[in-house]
């Protein structure tokens, strides 16, 4: 077997490892062998190839026939479908994204698979297997993975592809998501899609460029066999509700797919620390509604004003890039082409002037509400309702009548 | 001795206006403002400011594609780069073509550290710098908010915006970083720098001198302008809103 190791110098040293070992680095290193006596993988997707009955005795029947036969196998592999989705998850907890990325890969048609990839993650693989739509749940536990670092966890994602040969593999496009796709992809030489808004079909698909101000629609190349895509959460509805069935069968990636997380030659990073933020309101990404702040609010006292409108709507506050890198609050509450992609059913924008990189993060919102005291703020072109004046005058209007519309609807019911 | 390789990329700047070209065969570049992207800078910056520190020698900007790109090269040695690297190309690069080519002249530079951009405000990818971290089997941190390299323990201490919260690692070097807008305020060039930059050395080489074959994975079949929201009304009262968003968008 002859591979590319003028890219990969440590592959002569793979040779002198015991077996067992050579097997489990061959798997990633053959995952970016563009060499032709390299067939395994084909092989594998070969022998997965659909079969009926009928097709069998078809086959059997001559020759000539089993050629056609062969080519209709073929055939029906190429438009066969196999997705991976990877799922996300925090504290023990399923992610919300990993469920707007499931009903993305189930658009596609064909079976999705779940990869839970972490250490004691067993009730998130739990929570994996009643999404309604997933055919099954991999686990790799395994401590190696147990921070879900991209250099362990990018060579199992290789390793399980080598392994299983999907057509699709997804991620969210969270920081989890992005962090971990592109480099599982380079060591299998993918070029992935980024943040796909939209599947027009199982090779192409919408994303957003330039900030959002540009819509491409891109095709994956024939010469890519497996496409490896981020789907932006706020994209795709969530896979939710009652499952049919019972839950999906969990599964442990094979021993060997295992062993690859903690391949000796893994890339030495250390995980030292997470200083969560604080999170008692819904999570920014997956709010129904989002109240967000700019520079106008002038302080982190003026943004205590937005946490109670928030409150009030049971929705998240947000931050455009001023508000955070003045210290008001947090930057994960950035909203924006650089920060976190919203699109709640409702967006009240206050104090923000609209700046095309902060739209690019909230412009799908559903019903956007601008309060700002420059009447030619850019957000006004972009708002369904605008009110022009001080926010410290309409803040606590708008807090006492949205209270007294909810006292009404109340009593109404 | 030790030195920092940063990729920069030219991109058309943050603050110009972007047009779909009529036949919908993309962005249409001709007479827009073009300047570094802003991470690249953000990258750029880090690394004078470790080589400041003393805990790199040498800073190489490096930047790909044609000609106009050593404008960009001339800004980063205008900050205060040491030398510049441009790999020559008129072909359409994807991440991967690039994080090939990176790989590629990181062998041959050996930098200690990759700084790049944690992404390009064009294409919006996000994947140049895990790939490059991968090609090159290097650990990587991503989204950087602060950097400290520790040379006596040969790593770097990343902080990385995360959603939810700051992930802190430790990467063994030499790594690849990608840096996020809160990791620093780029400097600006003064004057007498942009002449000296003048006389640093960019030097330029090609893909086949890298040995890299630069293959175009995707297809972009057409670019569109994104859906137009209808204009909404500026309305006169907080009570007439309220009353809106009850009755009318039915989101309250």
């Amino acid at each position: 077997m002859r591979c590319r190791s003028s890219h990969f110098p440590k592959f002569q040293a793979v040779l002198s490892l015991p077996p067992y070992l050579r097997l489990v680095l061959n798997v990633v290193i053959t995952a970016s062998a563009e060499d032709q006596r390299c067939p395994e993988p084909d092989i594998a997707r070969k022998s997965q190839l659909p079969c009926t009955s009928v097709q069998m005795q078809l086959a059997s029947r001559s020759a000539g026939l089993q050629q056609t036969t062969f080519r209709f196998f073929y055939g029906s592999y190429a438009r066969s479908v196999s997705t991976l989705v990877v799922v996300e998850h925090k504290s023990g907890q399923l992610a919300t994204p990993t469920l707007n990325t499931v009903s993305a890969a189930l658009q596609l048609g064909g079976d999705v698979t779940a990869l839970v990839g972490g250490s004691g993650v067993q009730a998130v693989a739990e929570q994996a297997s009643k999404i309604p739509g997933v055919f099954k749940v991999l686990v790799a536990d395994t401590p190696p993975l147990e921070h879900q670092l991209a250099e362990p966890y990018s060579q199992l994602l290789a390793a399980l592809q080598q392994a299983q040969s999907y057509s699709h593999i997804l991620v969210p496009s969270s920081t989890f998501g992005k962090n971990l796709l592109p480099r599982a992809a380079a060591l299998l030489d993918v070029q992935p899609v980024a943040d796909v808004v939209q599947m027009v079909d199982k090779r192409t698909f919408v994303r957003p460029i330039y900030a959002g101000n540009g819509m491409a629609t891109v095709a994956v190349g024939p010469s890519q066999k497996l496409i490896m895509a981020s789907m932006r959460p706020t994209a795709f509805p969530r896979a939710e509700g009652a499952r049919q069935g019972a839950p999906a069968p969990v599964e442990a990636v094979p021993e060997g797919v295992l062993a690859a997380a903690a391949a000796p030659d893994t890339p030495n990073t250390t995980w030292l620390g997470l200083q969560e933020a604080k999170a008692e309101r819904p999570d920014l990404g997956s709010a129904r509604v989002v109240v967000a702040g700019g520079r106008a609010l002038k302080s982190a006292e003026g943004f205590k004003q937005l946490e109670t409108l928030a409150d009030l709507l049971g929705g998240a506050v947000g931050a455009s890039r001023a508000a955070v890198d003045a210290g008001f609050v947090p930057n994960d509450l950035q909203v924006g082409q650089t920060g976190k992609v919203v699109a709640p059913q409702l967006y009240i924008a206050v104090g923000i002037s609209g700046a095309i990189q902060h739209v690019a993060g909230m412009k799908d919102s559903k019903v956007i509400v601008a309060v700002n005291s420059d009447a030619d703020a850019p957000i006004f072109q972009l708002a369904d309702y605008g009110l022009v004046g001080d926010l410290f005058k309409i803040l606590p209007e708008l807090e006492a009548a949205i209270r007294d519309v909810k006292a009404k609807s109340a009593a109404a019911a | 001795m030790s030195k920092v390789l940063v990729a920069v990329k030219r991109v058309i700047d943050y603050n110009a206006r972007v047009r779909i070209k009529p036949d919908k065969s993309g962005v249409d570049l001709t007479n827009v403002k073009m300047s570094m992207n802003p991470f690249c800078e953000i990258a750029v910056e880090e690394a004078l400011r470790l080589r400041e520190s003393k805990a790199v020698d040498e800073v190489v900007a490096v930047s790909l594609g044609p000609q106009q790109v050593q404008e960009t090269l001339r800004t980063a040695l205008a900050m205060g780069a040491d030398r510049a690297i441009h790999i020559s190309t008129d072909q359409q690069l994807e991440p991967l073509a690039v994080a090939k080519l990176l790989a590629a002249l990181a062998h041959r530079e050996q930098p200690r550290l990759c700084l790049l951009g944690k992404q390009a405000i064009d294409g919006d990818n996000n994947q140049t710098g895990q790939m490059l971290a991968a090609l090159l089997s290097w650990p990587q941190a991503t989204f950087a908010s602060r950097v400290e390299v520790d040379q006596s323990a040969g790593s770097v201490k990343v902080t990385r915006e995360v959603d939810g919260g700051l992930e802190t690692l430790s990467c063994q070097l030499p790594a690849v970083v990608t840096t996020d807008l809160r990791l620093n305020e780029p400097r600006y060039a003064t004057l007498p720098n942009i002449m000296k930059a003048k006389k640093k050395p960019i030097v330029s080489i090609t893909p086949q001198e890298l040995g890299v074959e630069v293959t175009q994975q995707l297809a972009t079949l057409k670019v569109e302008e994104p859906a137009k929201r209808k204009a909404g009304a500026v309305l006169g009262s907080v009570a007439e809103l309220v009353e809106k968003l009850h009755k009318e968008a039915k989101v309250i």
